[in-house]
């Protein structure tokens, strides 16, 4: 391998240009597409309100007993509740529990679900049929049931640990569906050829077969972000996680054990969370057609 | 020549297990290839090559035989042996447009196995690498090349893309499996004359699948030739032997079958009794019984050829030029010794 081609002596201020890195274009690809731009504008301002918020507003709001179920005012923007406690102050409070959770959760069971996904396609013999098998157990477990149960038994006031619980119980789906994607990747040529180059299953799987679902993984990501947040809020609208402090979910439940659904005067108070929760969710599936163009090389080309 | 093989296949064999039944894809194959020569493997779809093709780059274990390279066995059980081998021998596939990861740059591609091997410190050396290898398969300047995406390229330049990272890990033997067939007939010149560089000037090996014997004249001029109807070798020899006079009817046949510009010749070599006497390739699933080639040999024997299972024999003692043909040695041998034959009989 010694004798190079003689060819770089002929201009020999050769200038060596390294490879730009896409950072220059992810900007350009993000905001390509109009819903996906819709979606991130969305998505970044429900999370610094959500965020930010809670600095300038009180940590917990007096009750006040003459001012119960008012209709929007000046003074109370979006209304009162059955406490008279101001509802935009809960919805703006209320969203930090909701993103931070279903995020983690979205993370885990996304973890889980590639990790355990791709090594058993890659794999496959006994580490597949293991993997298979747990998976199918999981999937027939009632989510709903065994939250249930567990919150019989563990106070659930942990956010971390809702996290945990939902994603542990929502990687299944994810699973099946990146195994799937992995046993027909890994029959790819290149793949092969990474064999051959004796490349290691830890970075073929990381560096050959993995990015080329990533557009795959973003989406089910987002999507596996809202199922956490339904679950989320299930959890608290049903009452199966203990109504402390303000989220959308405890205010969904007070406003429907409390009776603020017969209240013509309530109906903003009783909107508010469900508004916010259906943007929330709509700027996630937005976002996706923004970080497709980004992973995807094709369309990210000038 | 005398040197010991880089790479032999011992009589190995790959039979596929299908719900339909077993598939006996490759049978009893053995080829040699010394280190830096060419061997080109030709046949028609079906006929194994790519099977063979397959276990010789240890991308299948054979379900009979042994593939020893440098002498030692790769299935043996020895990690070392086996690693040693997976980066010794490369193999660049017949579509460039599946070959290469589409979101990986030609850099990535190439830098990758490199520095996963530590054949390079840094990303500057890794680029400076690259480049000599982009430049070793025609592709310059290399700086144009290295941060392109496969979907930017044509097939001629992916094609050369993947004979570089065939090549980063510095093997010895290249598998080309059917690697030009893809592409136009100009860009296929170019690459098969870039290739034989690589063989001359690097001392690559190079084990060359192929259904077109014009291709296989020309990039194994100088090396050796195995002829593979289903799944069996039926004529191994020196190129310039068994394309000039090519001893077994199936490579008549197939050497037949290359159309001439002139439609005279054509006629002549039809008429040469190479036709065939069934077009109909037999099912790997129902192989015919004895010479699988009989039912459609033009020359079959009966009796002889519908029975017995012919072995590869070489047409006489110092000559590499190997027949798995009874009816064609016993020919050969009347020719040369007439005196001996009658001795022999018809074994």
């Amino acid at each position: 391998m010694t004798a190079t081609v003689g060819t770089s002596t002929l201009e020999s201020p050769t200038v060596v240009r390294k490879p730009v890195r896409p950072s220059r274009n992810v900007v350009r690809a993000l905001t390509r597409s109009r819903s996906g731009t819709i979606g991130f504008v969305l998505v970044g301002l429900i999370v610094l309100v959500s965020l930010l918020g809670p600095l300038f507003t009180p940590d917990t709001l007096p009750t006040d007993t003459s001012s119960v179920y008012l209709p929007p005012s000046a003074s109370h923007w979006l209304g009162t509740d059955s406490s008279g406690r101001d509802v935009l102050i809960q919805v703006i409070n209320g969203g930090r529990t909701v993103i931070v959770v279903g995020f983690a959760a979205a993370i885990l069971s996304t973890l889980i679900a590639i990790v355990f996904g791709s090594l058993a396609a890659y794999l496959g013999g006994v580490v597949d049929s293991v993997v298979t098998a747990a998976t199918d157990i999981v999937l027939t477990v009632p989510q709903i049931a065994l939250l249930a149960v567990l919150s019989s038994l563990y106070h659930l006031d942990n956010s971390l640990l809702l996290a945990s619980l939902i994603g542990i119980l929502s990687w299944p789906t994810l699973l099946r569906a990146v195994r799937a994607q992995v046993l027909s990747l890994r029959e790819r040529e290149y793949v092969e050829a990474a064999q051959l180059l004796d490349l290691g299953t830890a970075r073929i799987l990381s560096v050959e077969i993995l990015p080329n679902m990533a557009s795959f993984i973003v989406m089910n990501f987002m999507i596996g972000m809202t199922n956490a947040i339904y679950a989320l809020v299930g959890l608290y609208f049903l009452g199966l996680a203990p109504l402390a402090g303000h989220n959308w979910g405890i205010m969904l439940n007070e406003a429907w054990t409390r009776g603020a659904i017969f209240d013509s005067d309530s109906v903003f108070y009783i909107l508010s969370p469900v508004i916010a929760i259906s943007l929330l969710q709509l700027g996630l599936v937005l976002m996706t057609r923004s970080l497709e163009e980004l992973l995807n090389p094709r369309l990210r080309q000038d | 020549m005398a040197s010991e093989p880089l790479l032999s296949l011992e009589s190995v064999s790959q039979v596929f297990t299908s719900r339909r039944g077993e598939i006996p894809a490759v049978r009893d194959v053995s080829l040699d290839l010394a280190a830096g020569t060419v061997l080109c493997l030709v046949g028609e779809s079906g006929s194994g090559k790519t099977t063979t093709a397959r276990i010789a780059a240890g991308l299948n274990r054979p379900t009979g035989g042994t593939v020893r390279f440098a002498g030692r066995d790769v299935w043996g059980g020895d990690r070392t042996a086996f690693r040693e081998f997976r980066r010794s021998v490369q193999y660049v596939h017949q579509d460039p447009y599946a070959s290469l990861n589409p979101i990986r740059t030609v850099f990535a591609t190439l830098a990758g196995p490199m520095r996963r091997h530590r054949l390079v410190a840094n990303r500057d050396e890794a680029w400076q690498k690259a480049s000599e290898l982009l430049e070793r398969v025609d592709l310059t300047p290399p700086e144009n090349f290295l941060t392109k995406y496969p979907h930017q390229l044509s097939g001629g330049q992916r094609q050369r893309v993947a004979v570089a990272r065939a090549l980063t890990l510095g093997p010895k033997l290249i598998i080309a499996d059917e690697s030009t067939s893809m592409l136009d007939v100009s860009i296929r010149i170019s690459l098969l004359a870039m290739l034989s560089r690589l063989s001359t000037d690097l001392g690559v090996a190079f084990l060359f699948i192929t259904h077109d014997l014009a291709l296989a004249k020309y990039f194994g001029r100088d090396g050796d030739i195995a002829v593979m109807y289903l799944g069996r070798v039926v004529e191994y020899g020196p190129t310039r032997e068994v394309i000039g006079t090519p001893r077994h009817p199936y490579t008549r046949a197939l050497l037949a079958a290359i159309p001439e510009p002139d439609p005279e010749l054509n006629a002549r070599k039809r008429s040469a009794g190479s036709l065939l006497r069934s077009m109909d390739t037999p099912s790997l699933l129902r192989l015919p019984t004895g010479c699988t080639f009989h039912p459609r040999c033009p020359s079959w024997v009966e009796g002889e050829c519908d029975v017995s299972v012919p072995r590869l024999e070489a047409l006489d003692a110092d000559a590499r030029h190997e027949v798995a043909c009874p009816p064609v040695l016993r020919q050969e041998a009347d020719a040369a010794v007439p005196a001996l034959s009658e001795q022999d009989g018809t074994g």
